[in-house]
């Protein structure tokens, strides 16, 4: 092992590959270690060496994770999937922002985040999403529980099953469909959660309400699931949205606050016309 | 070494979940806030006959008080306004302070390290920024309507305590603050009551905020033309 890393330090910091020399980075990483659910938790520092700036956010942990099982300690637990951008698995506080927004310059997940944004010799801070609603599992991996029983309180529709129907029979305004699509880009990651003052889950709410009740097929259940998916997120402990706008900053599919205006309006509406949330 | 990956339900803190629904909490806010602002404009624009002269303004002050005499008694139509803005700021405050400890109960301990991306200075201060508004209400109260806080005292013209309290650096002083704070309430409160009763799209985001910003700086602006007129001379 000591031969192995003499010799990529050799490597890369010799006549050997110049080129690559000046590139990689030292870093210095505090995060967030906590055994379970029931530890207290607190910031441990590490360090890190020969981290590529071509690496994703993730694969410089895995640096970190394959140096601390060497070693012999527990590795640092963080949730992860596709690693392309698309699953919602990922998610942590980079330097105070959900994602890294802060420090990526544009729309991103954590997997998606490069570390050609870091320069040599930065302090790079890692917490976990923090919310009542979101308990930490272990160190970085919090229980995102709270959203699925969001979705399962209102986001479907009742269709007919047996063979696929024609798909021109019900037609979608292009305006609708794209609005919806938008919407369904969405993939629960929590971010908006994350970056929230408020700790409020409304930007998820509101992509899910928009995303079915923007279709034809959403319509009759749209009253109740509005009704339902707001009753559910105030039962799961998340906080009241007060139109901030930190949520849709942070998100990676950039879900705008005009989803969070059509939830609102379509949930007085349905209170008007008498729908009230199933306990 | 035995390491917990799963939470089991029963480890699962149950929140306390929220009596009211937060969006409910929300209209109350913005309701009770647009009859707020409506006031706001009816007041700024009566302060500004005070450039009329003293007459004019103290005639103002009297009319308000007789509205519908002799049809009605004496003071009817100011005691409907004065209920009706105490229950929209009871309603406002109520709003306020639970969704305050709703957001604190959803996220108890914070983020050893938090940076803005978005957020506005007038959204971060609405808080501490509303409760200080509502102390320069109580003060603004004592101060030119009862005149127990004023340097002329109760007894004298609304017009004198007026002049008597600006002609004080100090006093000006604290009307330009607390201003510039409801300023910025009201710039974030404006957008963000369009968004809860539902009426912003991506298409009108760009109108409200500007109309908030635009709308805010007048109103402010009225305002603070009285106590700078006093102050530095224009009106005495
Ligand atoms: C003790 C006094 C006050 C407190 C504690 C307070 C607090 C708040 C809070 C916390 C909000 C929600 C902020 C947000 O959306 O992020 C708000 C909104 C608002 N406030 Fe106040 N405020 C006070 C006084 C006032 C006054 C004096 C006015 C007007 C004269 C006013 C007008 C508004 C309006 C129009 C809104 C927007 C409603 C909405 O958020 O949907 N507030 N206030
Ligand atoms: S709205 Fe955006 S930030 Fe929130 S869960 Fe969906 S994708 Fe993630
Ligand atoms: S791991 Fe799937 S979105 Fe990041």
């Amino acid at each position: 092992m000591t031969a192995t890393r003499e010799g990529a330090t050799f490597a890369s910091g010799t006549a050997t590959d110049p080129a690559m020399a000046p590139h990689n980075m030292t870093l210095t990483l505090r995060i967030w270690r906590q055994r379970g659910p029931a530890d207290k938790g607190r910031m441990v520092t590490y360090q890190v060496e020969d981290i590529s700036p071509d690496m994703s956010f993730l694969e410089m942990l895995d640096v970190l994770n394959e140096k601390l099982i060497l070693a012999g300690d527990d590795p640092v637990v963080f949730d992860h999937d596709c690693r392309e951008g698309i699953c919602g698995s990922c998610g942590l506080m980079i330097n105070g922002t959900a994602h890294g927004r802060g420090t990526s310059g544009g729309p991103t997940t954590t997997c998606q985040l490069h570390m050609r944004k870091f320069k040599d010799g930065d302090t790079i801070d890692i917490e976990p999403w923090r919310a009542t609603a979101f308990p930490v599992i272990k160190d970085l991996s919090v229980d995102r529980s709270a959203l699925d029983r969001i979705i399962q309180s209102g986001g479907y529709i009742s269709a007919p099953t047996g063979t696929a129907p024609e798909a021109h029979s019900i037609l979608v305004p292009k305006k609708d469909s794209d609005a919806a699509f938008d919407a369904a880009t969405c993939i629960g990651c929590g971010a908006c959660v994350a970056a929230c003052p408020n700790a409020s889950s409304m930007l998820f709410t509101a992509a899910k309400v928009s995303h079915l009740g923007l279709l034809p097929q959403g319509q009759p259940e749209r009253n109740e699931r509005v009704v339902n998916m707001v009753a559910q997120q105030d039962r799961e402990g998340f906080g009241g949205c007060t139109n901030i706008g930190e949520c849709s900053a942070a998100c990676p599919k950039g879900i705008s606050m005009e989803n969070i205006s059509r939830l609102n309006h379509d949930l007085l509406g349905a209170l008007r016309a008498g729908a009230r949330p199933k306990s | 070494m035995a390491v917990v990956t799963v939470t089991q339900p029963g480890q699962r803190r149950a929140p306390k979940a929220a009596k009211t629904s937060s969006v409910f909490k929300k209209v109350v806010m913005a309701v009770s806030g647009i009859i707020l602002v409506l006031y706001l404009i009816a007041h700024m624009i009566g302060n500004l006959k005070v450039f009329a002269g003293r007459e004019s303004f103290n005639g103002y002050s009297h009319w308000i008080r007789t509205i519908g005499e002799p049809a009605v008694p004496a003071q009817t139509t100011l005691t409907i306004i004065r209920i009706v803005l105490l229950a929209a700021v009871i309603a406002h405050i109520w709003a306020a302070i639970a969704l305050w400890r709703q957001a604190k109960r959803a996220r108890p301990n914070g983020y050893v390290t938090k940076k803005a991306v978005a957020q506005s200075y007038a959204s971060r201060t609405m808080r501490w920024g509303g409760v200080i508004v509502g102390l320069f209400v109580v003060y603004h109260i004592l101060d030119l309507t009862m005149g127990v806080a004023n340097p002329e005292g109760p007894g004298t013209t609304p017009y004198d305590r007026l002049v008597a309290g600006f002609s004080n650096p100090l006093i000006t002083a604290v009307y330009v603050i607390a201003l510039i704070l409801l300023g910025m309430h009201l710039r974030h409160g404006i957008w963000s009551a369009t968004q809860t009763l539902g009426q912003s799209n991506k298409r009108r985001e760009r109108t409200v905020n500007l109309f908030a910003l635009v709308f805010s700086v007048v109103l402010i602006g009225g305002f603070l033309l009285v106590p700078f007129s006093v102050l530095f001379g224009l009106v005495g």
